[in-house]
């Protein structure tokens, strides 16, 4: 079975479990609207301040439910020892965390696009002129947020005072993410809408170099 | 040989800091202030170092798994962790004359914070993981992200806002040190490159110190156990 193939199984399976419960995407769901809900009590929520904060606000939250929602992904597995199971299967371990990281890279971009629609009648925004473009923005941030999220999942995996310390390692490392992605989400959001293809790139540079180094480095996040 | 070391290192500390107050020419602009640059760089330099050591054992030990890139690893997380306060600290004290304010969210400032915060976070996943083989595992993986992730950082602070002057050694025209201040900038660098090297020696050797004293505790409550199951033997 060559790597791609294993990585789609593993997807597979992970969608599979996700759906039984549905645990991540409701978290992730309800906590974003948690968080822009309460945050329109700290500014004017009209529509030019939108502009000016929102973006940010968004990205932030997101990041925050990335880095509390992740962390299960290597734990669950503790359970009934499946990461074994897994282990033993003649696969890379790269298929493994592949796997994962486009179950939680799915999960997250559906939580996202439930959540877009309720952003844009909260804060009066206007998505669909831009809609292709965000979507493309969102889709690299969020690829970054799953790929580092996913390998620190498994690198905090036997740590005391996990669910702490993931956020702990995932935000400062998700420091070029926040930037690029504010940025160009602003620009979408402005009056005059730019789509700026800098911060695009900023957002691929992240993707390709964490998607390396997590091959790079997978057989050590797998292994017992 | 530790005690030569030491002196060693203690008398080109001081002897930097005399060239410092009276080799080194006075800036014409900042006056006085403008001496804390060789402190101020000097450390930088040395954390980049530092850091950079970090990242070479985290790459060996992930392709030899030999606990000596580990403890290399931690001793240079930490003296660099250490450096990295100092270039914290240092430069708001020379900001704030300088510049009026003593933080401002530029590129390199900005960078070097969540340098620090990565490290912070390096050493706290090291003090939450009990096992040795898997604090080493984890803490290297982690340890590779985060170095990659530091250019990342500064070329995203870059494209967005940028304030610190452009660097002054080997900048573009028009800049340059004078070659007194070169010079003393580069004792000063060796000095705080020989208290790099002390600490992280001296660091080593206590963490190789803790893996023997770990080894010999378990050799102790395993003989703690024969030796009852022995008296149990005999008592019957």
């Amino acid at each position: 079975m060559s790597a791609l193939r294993a990585a789609v199984v593993i997807f597979g399976k992970e969608l599979r479990t996700e759906f039984r419960t549905r645990e991540l995407l409701n978290t992730t769901v309800v906590f974003v609207l948690m968080i822009l809900i309460l945050f329109s009590f700290t500014m004017d929520p009209t529509a030019e301040e939108s502009r000016r904060f929102t973006s940010g606000l968004l990205w932030l939250a997101i990041l925050f439910a990335g880095a509390l929602m992740l962390f299960p992904s290597f734990t669950r597995e503790q359970a009934n020892d499946t990461l074994d199971a897994l282990r033993m299967a003649p696969v890379p371990a790269f298929a493994i965390v592949l796997g994962k990281v486009l179950a939680n890279f799915a999960f997250l971009t559906l939580a996202e696009w439930l959540m877009l629609p309720v952003f844009s009648v909260l804060y009066d925004v206007s998505l669909v002129r831009v809609l292709w473009q965000m979507l493309l923005v969102f889709a690299l941030g969020t690829l970054g947020l799953a790929v580092t999220g996913t390998a620190f999942s498994a690198v905090a995996a036997h740590a005391r005072m996990r669910e702490m310390l993931l956020p702990l390692m995932l935000l400062p490392l998700l420091t070029p993410v926040l930037i690029a992605s504010v940025e160009a989400t602003a620009a979408l959001l402005a009056r005059e809408p730019q789509f700026d293809l800098t911060w695009v790139k900023i957002l691929l540079g992240f993707d390709v170099v964490f998607l390396a180094a997590t091959y790079l480095v997978a057989d050590a996040l797998v292994e017992e | 040989m530790r005690l030569t070391a030491a002196l060693l290192v203690a008398l080109l500390v001081a002897a930097g800091a005399y060239v410092i107050f009276f080799v080194a020419p006075t800036e014409l602009r900042q006056r006085e202030i403008q001496r804390i640059f060789y402190f101020h760089v000097g450390s930088a330099w040395t954390a980049g170092v530092a850091f950079f050591i970090v990242f070479i054992a985290n790459i060996a030990f992930l392709f030899r798994r030999a606990m000596k890139w580990d403890r290399l690893a931690v001793s240079a997380a930490e003296v660099g962790l250490a450096f990295c306060t100092v270039v914290l600290i240092t430069g708001p004290i020379w900001a704030k004359p300088v510049w009026g304010v003593a933080w401002v969210w530029d590129a390199r400032l900005t960078t070097t914070a969540v340098l620090w915060l990565l490290y912070v976070s390096y050493l706290l996943l090291r003090s939450f993981i009990a096992d040795a083989e898997r604090r080493a595992v984890a803490s290297a993986a982690f340890g590779v992200f985060a170095f990659l992730d530091v250019p990342l950082v500064y070329f995203s602070i870059r494209i967005w806002r940028t304030q610190h002057p452009s660097p002054v050694i080997a900048g573009g025209e028009g800049s340059g040190l004078d070659p007194v201040m070169w010079n003393v900038f580069l004792f000063n660098w060796v000095a705080l490159l020989g208290v790099m090297a002390l600490l992280m020696w001296k660091r080593y050797r206590v963490e190789t110190l803790r893996h023997e004293i770990e080894e010999l505790e378990v050799e102790l409550e395993w003989r703690a156990g024969e030796a009852q199951n022995q008296a149990v033997a005999v008592e019957r």
